[in-house]
């Protein structure tokens, strides 16, 4: 029985919001991209600033030389304005909008106001639910963690991000966090289906409900509710103090799972397992959407070295390897992925960042190297 | 031997008209042990006080949030941190269902304006990490943010949760970390923080922390800020680059949860709640434990040194020096590990080599 409390009406409407939420439901933003007559899909190709035109560059390369079926189709967000206002280039949006994919160097954050984040604009444009941040030890690179193989899933529209903010008098704010049904179903779904693709049997949700009883409440209940669906997948909870300690002090029981969190919680955790690795420049992320899909690296646009070749391109070519995954194309992705592991792995020649000495380019052709 | 103050924690706010309670030359000191572990832990303290003879009195209430059963037991132990105006405390359970009770944790530092939390993040010698020569201090605003409890379903399925921001509690925290600074011979405060997004809230919160750093400035403390991500990146990677941290409350828990694996986990890691009128000593990563609950397994030591953390806050400073020298003793020497230091002594085992050491 349920007592007749507040309680009690969340709990109704979630019931009826599950019944919506399984009727409508797609499966996972699926790649659904076709050939074009020359035997090659096209992506789309923001190398962003800084050292980003480098870097694609050798994404380029690489691609070249492992035949992978793609041409690349290179656009440029940097804003313009119209109507009085910073937007993104329409044949930008266009150029993303036909391909469904696109591979994005780091953007340099404006400084100044009245910007919009490019970033944030993207999101909203293309409606890019969920961010998939994984984070694996690259052999070679020393860090205080081995053997580190986690993929975190974050939702990316909504929470602490949702812009809601006001102040109530002067000196006391009042920011919303926003969590809805839609969301985090949609977001739990993409979960269970990357654990599923990506051979991980677990699926653990993070949350802080036992403070925010309703809104990570509501999260959990939509994380239960899909669970259900994949009944091959473990599903557990567990609280975010918990998983900081717990990753923080052994990684390694987290290898086998996919995390699934808020926003706010997947932003702070992501970063925190890219550190347990060596940092932003070696992990990659994407941005599933229901429209497109946009792979990046998350790193900065490092101006101080940008032209000098020195750039390491590691995060974005492993951005890439999602990127081919999600297309479909794992055996490009192996290939290349193996390629370029083993490269760093050797550690002959290995850039500035990690350690070595060798440029951009000699280490994009040890790489092209070991695809022969 | 000149020994550093291993548990810099001095100059707290002094008690003067609200000083806690004392008859006899004893204190009464309100114990809530918590659920989990609490009961063993606290045990832990109370044996090795009774040892030395620590002119304290406890009033005990074990109070358990498994239920909201315990809502009336919890009220009259409230009641007893009202009169006694200092306690020790384990971690209450907190249920995650819609319609359980809200966290007692968080009622008790609301409801006593305890609004400073300190957790000391320190590497020991006896303790292998990952990491080593981390000391850290995290000061975390306690009373509001993310854990406003205030929270609406605005249409099904749509639901808003409120974090309120003032400027009057992130001066108020923000000067506490500087004095703490100041007074333990710290260099740096960090300010913790995701202005980038939330540019009102935590806009308020850096800004403010800005303004009281300025008054600052001629103490020669050097202060930076950084963002939450970016942060819990670099404890991971480079934690030796912090000193004092502050932060609102959300972050705290994350951070002193990296913080506290970063230097052996939960079990030696100390904390306490300050406000102005009252003083509530916790272990600094709080977690019940239920997994290990009644196996004699858990590390009491982060109990311990929160308590005489505590003993130093009643002006004790004798006893609580000697409990912390023997505690550490035991923890350095290595000789009586618990599980989570990597050995197999249990929580009895530990104690009774506290107590050999003082």
């Amino acid at each position: 029985m349920l007592a007749f409390r507040s309680s009690a009406s969340l709990k109704l409407s979630q019931a009826a919001f599950t019944r919506r939420g399984l009727a409508t439901a797609a499966p996972t933003a699926a790649f659904a991209g076709k050939k074009g007559p020359n035997g090659k899909y096209t992506v789309t190709l923001i190398p962003g600033d800084g050292i980003g035109p480098e870097i694609s560059e050798s994404v380029k390369a690489i691609y070249t030389a492992a035949k992978v079926p793609i041409q690349w189709e290179e656009v440029s967000v940097t804003p313009i304005l119209k109507d009085g206002k910073t937007v993104i280039p329409d044949d930008a949006i266009a150029s993303v909008k036909k391909n469904t994919v696109a591979l994005k160097g780091p953007l340099a954050t404006p400084i100044g106001k009245g910007h919009v984040s490019l970033n944030l604009t993207l999101r909203r444009t293309f409606n890019l639910f969920a961010n998939v941040r994984p984070c694996a030890s690259i052999k070679g690179f020393k860090t205080p963690y081995d053997d580190v193989n986690t993929v975190l899933i974050r939702e990316n529209t909504e929470g602490e991000y949702s812009g809601i903010e006001h102040e109530v008098v002067d000196g006391v704010v009042q920011s919303i966090k926003l969590i809805t049904w839609e969301a985090s179903e949609r977001v739990a779904r993409y979960a269970f289906n990357y654990a599923k693709d990506n051979g991980r049997d677990r699926v653990t949700a993070v949350h802080k409900a036992n403070i925010m009883k309703m809104s990570d409440g509501l999260f959990l209940s939509a994380c239960r509710q899909v669970s259900k669906d994949f009944p091959d997948i473990r599903y557990d909870e567990d609280l975010l103090d918990r998983v900081c300690l717990k990753v923080t002090t052994d990684p390694r029981p987290y290898n086998d799972r996919v995390m699934v969190m808020p926003n706010l919680y997947g932003d702070i955790l992501s970063d925190m397992c890219a550190g347990l690795i060596g940092g932003l420049g070696l992990t990659p992320s994407g941005n599933i959407g229901k429209d497109a899909s946009i792979f990046e690296a998350v790193h900065g646009s490092a101006p101080d070295i940008a032209g000098k070749g020195l750039a390491n391109p590691t995060a974005l070519l492993l951005s890439s390897m999602m990127m081919l995954r999600h297309m479909n194309l794992y055996d490009y992705a192996a290939k290349i992925e193996n390629a370029a592991l083993t490269t760093i792995a050797e550690g002959k020649a290995i850039t500035g960042d990690l350690g070595g000495k060798a440029s951009t380019k000699e280490y994009t052709d040890a790489i092209i190297k070991k695809l022969a | 031997m000149q020994r550093p103050s291993l548990l810099p924690i001095r100059g707290l706010p002094l008690l003067n008209a609200y000083g806690p309670v004392k008859y006899g030359g004893v204190y009464t000191v309100t114990l809530i042990p918590g659920d989990g572990v609490g009961a063993e832990i606290t045990d832990s303290v109370k044996e090795i006080f009774e040892h030395v003879n620590a002119p304290i009195e406890w009033e005990q209430y074990n109070v358990s949030g498994l239920t909201s059963a315990g809502e009336s037991l919890f009220q009259q132990a409230m009641d007893s941190m009202k009169r006694n105006r200092v306690g020790l405390k384990g971690i209450l359970f907190t249920p995650i269902e819609a319609a359980s009770h809200n966290s007692w944790n968080v009622a008790m530092r609301q409801q006593l304006d305890i609004y400073a939390s300190v957790v000391l993040c320190k590497s020991l010698r006896g303790v292998p990490t990952r990491h080593s020569n981390v000391d850290f201090a995290i000061i975390r605003e306690n009373t509001e943010g993310e854990y406003s409890g205030l929270e609406h379903q605005s249409f099904p399925g749509v639901v808003e949760s409120l974090k309120v921001s003032t400027r009057a509690k992130a001066e108020r925290i923000s000067r506490f970390a500087f004095d703490f600074a100041l007074k333990n011979g710290r260099k740096k405060v960090t300010c913790v923080h995701k202005a980038n997004i939330m540019k009102l809230g935590d806009g308020l919160f850096l800004r403010t922390f800005r303004e009281v750093a300025e008054e600052y400035k001629s103490s020669g403390i050097e202060f930076n800020d950084m963002i939450v991500d970016n942060t819990s990146m670099q404890l991971v990677a480079k934690p030796t680059q912090f000193d004092v941290m502050v932060m609102p409350n959300l972050y705290g828990a994350i951070v002193s949860n990296i913080g506290a694996a970063l230097v052996g986990g939960p079990g030696i890691v100390p904390g306490c709640n300050i406000g102005r009128e009252y003083a509530l000593f916790e272990p600094g990563a709080r977690h019940v434990a239920n997994d290990i609950m009644g196996t004699n397994k858990a590390n009491p030591a982060a109990m311990i040194l929160s308590a005489t953390m505590m003993l130093r806050h009643l002006g004790l400073d004798g006893i609580a020096d000697s409990i912390a020298t023997a505690t550490y003793d035991v923890i350095n020497s290595g000789s009586v590990k618990t599980a989570d230091m990597g050995g197999n002594a249990t929580t009895t085992d530990f104690t009774a080599a506290v107590i050999k050491n003082l």
